[in-house]
């Protein structure tokens, strides 16, 4: 049964606000007193989903879904897509420009750990459509 | 090792409005990409750092990380800090560079949580 799903719009090429929906999130989290360890790995994966959305889509959103067992966390765009989700998931691999890599981001090690943080992850994407990644952590 | 001998060993000064020099730190983190921060992360970790953007912080918040030193004479940016303040983290600045600091922490006992 679901006790809580909430939609987090996210903009493209959006640097100032970057990384609010995913601190909304772990706040959210935290108040329903969701398990510590499970909130710093949802997290990380939810931040990194959330700054690919910024420098990689035209725009997206992020769904978060809680039950009594699991909590879904749902990365949604529109965009360029992947054409290879293999290359993607190497880590070092990026194809972000220098104006994001002087932002901090685009060492190419976001995909990875997502997966890494985990406790089920799955990518689908359509090159000229967008991706979308739901990632699944038990509770 | 407590964040008041971390100051200590890089003659580093208080940024941030309060700064808890009992914060215990267990290891550190020396990065300007933050997407390797948050590829190798530690609990009870201080982050050095020469990136100066709200995003250092906004991963901070993400990772727990309750405490930054920027090397190098470079200053958060105004919205950095305002969100180090929001979030009560502790905020230093040093002249040492990047390699210097991390140098200093490591002679000094720091580890950086990681084998090798």
């Amino acid at each position: 049964m679901s006790i809580l799903k909430e939609e987090f719009p996210v903009e493209a090429m959006d640097f100032v606000t970057a990384g609010e929906a995913s601190a909304q999130i772990k706040r959210l989290l935290k108040k329903l007193g969701v398990d510590a360890g499970v909130i710093r790995r949802l997290s990380i994966a939810c931040y990194e989903a959330e700054i690919n959305l910024v420098i990689h889509s035209d725009g997206g959103k992020l769904v978060l879904e809680v039950d009594s067992n699991e909590v879904t966390l749902i990365s949604e765009d529109v965009g360029p897509g992947i054409p290879d989700i293999d290359l993607a998931m190497t880590e070092g691999y990026s194809t972000a420009s220098e104006d994001v890599r002087m932002m901090g981001f685009g060492a190419g090690m976001g995909l990875a750990n997502m997966a890494r943080n985990a406790d089920r992850f799955d990518i689908s994407s359509k090159v000229g459509e967008g991706t979308t990644i739901k990632m699944y952590f038990s509770l | 090792m407590k964040l008041g001998q971390i100051m200590k060993l890089l003659d580093a000064r208080a940024i941030s409005d309060t700064v808890d020099e009992e914060l215990e730190i267990q290891c550190a983190c020396a990065s300007d990409m933050m997407s390797d921060v948050l590829a190798f992360p530690k609990e009870h970790m201080i982050l050095l750092t020469g990136l100066v953007n709200p995003q250092v912080m906004r991963t901070c918040d993400m990772l727990d990380i309750r405490a930054v030193v920027f090397t190098r004479g470079k200053l958060p940016s105004a919205e950095a800090l305002r969100m180090a303040n929001e979030e009560g983290i502790s905020v230093l600045a040093t002249e040492n560079t990047q390699y210097i600091a991390s140098g200093k922490l490591y002679a000094g006992g720091m580890d950086n949580g990681t084998k090798g």
